[in-house]
């Protein structure tokens, strides 16, 4: 008996991911909401702890965003593979056809368009809160947007590898946060450039060499992550 | 040539073969270390600005110089291991991690030592103590996530991807921090440049250099030997060896 192939093409194939992955992410909305609300929590606690004084805030505003941006993204990567991974879609995804670093990055790009983004989109109005100057505020929605690009797709790396592990939390962030020093080096770099009326454009297109880099590199290393997760 | 690489993967003929190498090496790095040591912390002259306390960079220079080798060892047996899944490479790798965190330490700590005379302070953040630091973070992670798996097998492929991918970022990680550190304070610590070494004070280090990796092979050589028959305990060679020496003991 002939086995007849369905017509699906790798296209197909990515089309699908990302639109399952959207469906069932805006079907949780919450999981979407959570980082954003953390992401705003943290900016409160810093003027709380730190200082009132509006000319020390905008000083140190860049880092603050950027890192809050940061741990918001890395917090939200638990969830990227663990709902699968508990459901066995991940086994079904691992079983396709089509080429598996493929299908992964629609995934890391469907967490980058409900995590990273809205990060991005609203990391100005936090900016205002501190203070920082309105000039720096398309540059610091650039570089995060930018950026977080890059550290979803270097966190999915510590994500599949620790989607096995019932406890994988504080093991994940552990993984991840010291390969996330180059972009945050860039990124909060970029806005304190403008703040001190500098040109950004090369720390933007550094970032972009670096999104270019984990493009490339990351989808094959998450890849042979899940295959070892999926086995052990 | 392919044969031999083959039986140097089998544990059975590394063990014979390491048991071979071992004496030499220890006994060469426990002789390369005494004479640096007692060369760069006697002999050598000391230094016109800083006195005595410039001789920590005996213990300080090999032991950051081993820190970043091990991480690149450590890499390579994962992709031997990856590839090839030739067992030796991954024991190598388990036993090569901790080591290399231990010499990262050293070097910071022998730095912050060695920072508190010079500079008047223990820590700065230039450029190469926290890649340093960064680099500490690392093997850290990479050893965390090999002990987390139930199973030995995938923690072992798992630890040599985190290698993997640690090795492709630690130039990424080097190079922006040295960008950072430029951007944020130009060259507050011109005390660092020194001039250039006379032959007295760098032979002795470059003895100490050489000490230090013919202990880290000698050490790891030991230790793989261990975590040989650790992993291979039920092998019948492995048990009549036991059997052997304990009759003989």
């Amino acid at each position: 008996m002939q086995v007849v192939e369905p017509k699906a093409g790798l296209g197909v194939a990515i089309a699908a991911t990302v639109k399952r992955d959207l469906t069932l992410m805006l079907r949780r909305r919450s999981e979407v909401i959570n980082p954003l609300v953390f992401f705003a929590l943290v900016i409160t606690l810093f003027p709380l702890g730190i200082s009132p004084d509006t000319e020390l805030l905008a000083a140190i505003a860049p880092g603050l965003l950027w890192v809050a941006a940061l741990l918001a993204t890395q917090l939200s990567l638990d969830t990227l593979f663990r709902g699968d991974y508990d459901d066995g879609s991940l086994e079904q995804l691992l079983l396709s056809p089509q080429p598996l670093p493929a299908l992964v990055l629609s995934k890391v790009l469907v967490h980058w368009l409900l995590t990273g983004l809205p990060l991005a989109l609203m990391a100005p109005v936090l900016g205002l809160m501190l203070a920082l100057p309105v000039g720096s505020f398309a540059v610091l929605a650039l570089s995060l947007a930018l950026g977080s690009a890059s550290l979803s797709l270097i966190g999915a790396i510590g994500a599949a590898l620790t989607v096995g592990l019932s406890r994988g939390g504080v093991l994940l962030s552990l993984l991840v946060l010291p390969l996330y020093i180059p972009v945050l080096i860039f990124g909060a770099g970029a806005v304190q450039v403008v703040i001190l009326d500098g040109n950004a454009a090369p720390h933007l297109a550094i970032l972009g060499a670096q999104l270019c880099l984990a493009l490339m590199l990351s989808p094959w290393a998450i890849a042979a992550a899940l295959r070892i997760s999926i086995n052990g | 040539m392919w044969a031999f690489i083959h039986k140097l993967g089998s544990p059975k003929w590394f063990y014979a073969i390491s048991a071979r190498l071992q004496p030499w090496f220890w006994a060469l790095a426990i002789l390369l270390l005494l004479v640096g040591s007692v060369w760069g912390l006697v002999f050598a002259p000391s230094d016109y600005q800083q006195g005595n306390s410039f001789r920590i960079i005996y213990v300080h220079v090999p032991a950051a110089i081993l820190a970043q080798s091990c991480f690149v060892t450590m890499a390579v047996a994962g992709v031997i291991f990856l590839v090839w899944k030739i067992k030796i490479a991954d024991m190598a790798a388990a036993v090569i991690a901790p080591f290399g965190a231990a010499m990262t330490f050293v070097a910071l700590f022998s730095g912050a030592v060695w920072g508190m005379p010079t500079w008047g302070t223990w820590w700065v953040w230039d450029a190469r103590l926290t890649s340093m630091l960064i680099q500490l973070f690392l093997y850290l992670g990479v050893i965390a996530l090999r002990g987390a798996f139930a199973s030995r097998d995938s923690g072992s492929r798992a630890a040599s991807v985190l290698a993997l991918v640690g090795v492709v970022n630690i130039p990424i990680i080097k190079y922006s921090v040295d960008w950072w550190n430029t951007l944020h304070q130009p060259a507050t610590f011109t005390l660092t440049e020194r001039p250039a070494m006379p032959v007295e004070m760098w032979l002795p280090l470059l003895v100490m250099v050489l000490g230090f990796y013919c202990f880290f092979i000698a050490l790891t050589l030991t230790r793989t030997r261990n975590e040989i028959l650790r992993r291979e305990s039920a092998k019948r060679w492995v048990r009549e060896l036991v059997a052997g020496t304990a009759r003989r003991g």
